[in-house]
């Protein structure tokens, strides 16, 4: 039967790899290394992950500090991107805000991994009354549209970053469990996991030895798509206000302070949305070029 | 087929009251409740006053008949009292969905007239600058916040073309009909972003999918002119998917619509539910939530019905 209810609830979320065949790994990084597209990603990423890493090293000045006497400028020789409407210096805030944003994306995305596979490895393996219970609490899940649910939850829990990340990580787990349980229910049929129940395996060692191994492909693929969302949800939230608090440089918090005084300096804006750009496309890239790497027969 | 259809709306029930469920158990996830909100600006009350708070809003009742006589109300049509206003929410909802709705089909339409030529072209003109054009274009607009694209649009528009599109506000089609549709012309443009780009990779992916079939070798075998190979044998099919994903798109769309409200000014159902949430007036923000969530439900609903009708090679029992 094909119904919306199969289909996860937001094409955002459907873009999700099946990957029938696990090839071998050598040759899976030499389709990677060899796919241009890819490689831009990874360099994205590499710049926005360094400049987490190195922030208080790479930013010439506190993102915090308030500078009166130069409010709003334009990129200037001691101002490379400009400066905000409190005259904070927005390269800094930028490099600061990778931090940010790769802490919420990461924590979010690792708890949707850790709470989606655990059910979609039970769901699909145990199958019967469980999974159909699984099953139907992740269809209400995907029923709202994933933004307005992380919404709620914030405005229920209060803003700020921890709740933030719950939320985002709440939001992107029935697409983990979906994935995690129809490569398990493949899986199991298949004679290697016959093989390790007669040679009395338990049942946590076959999860764990013989079916996660092959559920990995399409995981790994699944979350460089979903840090992309992640960092993209934390953004709009704390574009909000329910995301990362002031004076937090957080991207979203800066296009949404900026975005105010727009008409009479475009940077604070335009430098933190350039910045999200840079780190969604950079995952949108990889992930895609991943997904290629193991399956090209999806490669275009 | 009046059997799936049949079928497929029962399955509708008890997603719609796990939804209710869901956004019941919302108002439980708050700090305190529901009376230290309202009495959060009151300052101190007594315990006397407190109690009785409480029993108005049926917090003394234990949680399962809390929920069952919310539904109960809710099916009767009543959805509570706005905690600020005092004023009854449905009416409010009711006035502020076709201003979302409008605004999420138009990001719709505008979506779809880009999406389906440009990945037409791509996948027939599959590895030349033009599909490199398209496909960059198509990981930019996954890529964009839309937030940031509303603001670079309003800039844009205030800057160079002042007063060519207005940059906030709404106008009721009712008052101006082409004044509606210029008035969330910007906002459908900048909702309409992703949308357009999701939909542009899967109308290319199912082109090249669908150009590799038998069926275009033999229409072409037979001097089938290419235009007519295209769109008669080669869309109509791989439109299909398009049509399916669209639909479940729909959902992003209500989403998205929330924060481009928001940027605009337009008195939809989002800001409702951005203002419920700032002001702590949670039922508001329950009635918005739970009417953009069903409205998802039910657009899915219908994509899947007429699914039935307009695709004969699947069959329905």
């Amino acid at each position: 039967m094909v119904s919306a209810a199969n289909l996860p609830a937001a094409a955002e979320r459907t873009r999700v790899a099946v990957i029938a065949i696990a090839p071998r790994r050598g040759q899976v990084w030499r389709r990677l290394v060899h796919n241009q597209l890819a490689v831009a990603g990874a360099l994205m990423l590499s710049a926005v992950i360094l400049a987490a890493i190195f922030a208080p090293q790479l930013a010439p000045l506190d993102p915090l500090e308030m500078n009166p006497t130069h409010l709003l400028e334009a990129p200037s020789q001691s101002h490379w991107l400009g400066t905000d409407e409190f005259g904070r210096d927005i390269l800094s805030r930028v490099i600061w805000g990778a931090r940010i944003s790769l802490y919420v994306g990461g924590i979010a995305v690792t708890i949707a991994v850790g709470a989606g596979v655990s059910l979609g490895l039970v769901s699909g393996y145990y199958g019967g009354l469980l999974d159909e219970l699984i099953a139907r609490v992740l269809d209400v899940v995907f029923a709202f549209p994933s933004i307005l649910l992380a919404l709620g939850i914030v405005g229920a829990l209060g803003p700020g970053l921890t709740n933030t990340m719950l939320a985002i990580g709440i939001v992107y787990t029935p697409v983990y469990a979906r994935l995690t349980r129809g490569t398990t229910l493949s899986i199991r049929q298949r004679e290697f996991v016959a093989a390790a129940t007669l040679s009395g395996a338990n049942d946590l060692r076959i999860l764990r030895r013989h079916i996660l191994p092959n559920v990995a492909a399409p995981l790994i693929v699944q979350t460089s798509l979903s840090l992309s969302l992640a960092i993209l949800a934390e953004a709009s939230l704390s574009f909000l206000g329910l995301g990362t608090q002031p004076p937090d440089p957080s991207w979203g918090t800066m296009v949404n302070t900026g975005q105010r005084l727009i008409e009479l300096s475009p940077w604070p804006v335009v430098f933190p949305g350039l910045a999200i750009i840079v780190a969604v496309l950079g995952f949108n890239l990889l992930g895609d070029g991943i997904r290629d790497a193991f399956d090209p027969r999806l490669a275009a | 087929m009046i059997r799936y259809i049949a079928r497929r709306t029962l399955l509708v029930v008890p997603v719609l009251i796990g939804l209710s469920f869901v956004v019941f158990l919302m108002l439980r996830l708050i700090p305190g409740d529901v009376v230290d909100v309202i009495l959060g600006s009151e300052g101190s009350a007594s315990p006397e006053r407190l109690a009785e708070l409480r029993k108005i809003f049926g917090l003394d009742q234990p949680l399962p008949q809390q929920y069952v006589a919310w539904l109960a109300s809710l099916l009767s049509g009543d959805f509570g009292r706005s905690i600020r206003t005092s004023r009854p929410i449905l009416p409010d909802v009711l006035a502020r969905l076709p201003v979302t709705y409008q605004l999420a089909a138009m990001a719709m339409v505008v979506s779809l007239v880009l999406a389906v030529p440009l990945g037409v072209v791509s996948s027939v003109k599959r590895s030349t600058g033009v599909d490199a054009c398209v496909r960059v274009l198509g990981l930019l607009g996954l890529s964009i916040p839309n937030f940031w694209l509303a603001s670079m649009l309003i800039l844009l528009v205030s800057q160079h073309f002042r007063g060519a599109l207005p940059t906030y506000g709404y106008v009721s089609p009712d008052q101006d009909l082409l004044g509606s549709f210029r008035s969330l012309l910007l906002p459908a443009f900048a909702l309409a972003a992703a949308n357009m780009a999701i939909l542009m990779r899967m109308t290319r992916s199912s082109m090249l999918e669908v150009l590799r079939q038998e069926y275009v070798l033999t229409a072409r075998a037979k001097g089938l002119v290419e235009r007519l190979v295209l769109y008669r044998h080669a869309l109509r099919n791989a439109l299909i998917p398009v049509v399916t994903v669209a639909g479940v798109q729909v959902g992003y769309l209500l989403g998205g619509a929330v924060i481009i409200e928001q940027i605009f000014a337009l008195p939809g159902l989002g800001t409702l539910v951005l203002n419920g949430i700032s002001q702590r007036d949670y039922p508001v923000v329950q009635a918005g939530m739970l009417f953009i969530a069903a409205s998802f439900v039910l657009v899915n609903l219908a994509v899947d019905v007429l699914y039935a009708y307009l695709d004969p090679k699947i069959h329905y029992g």
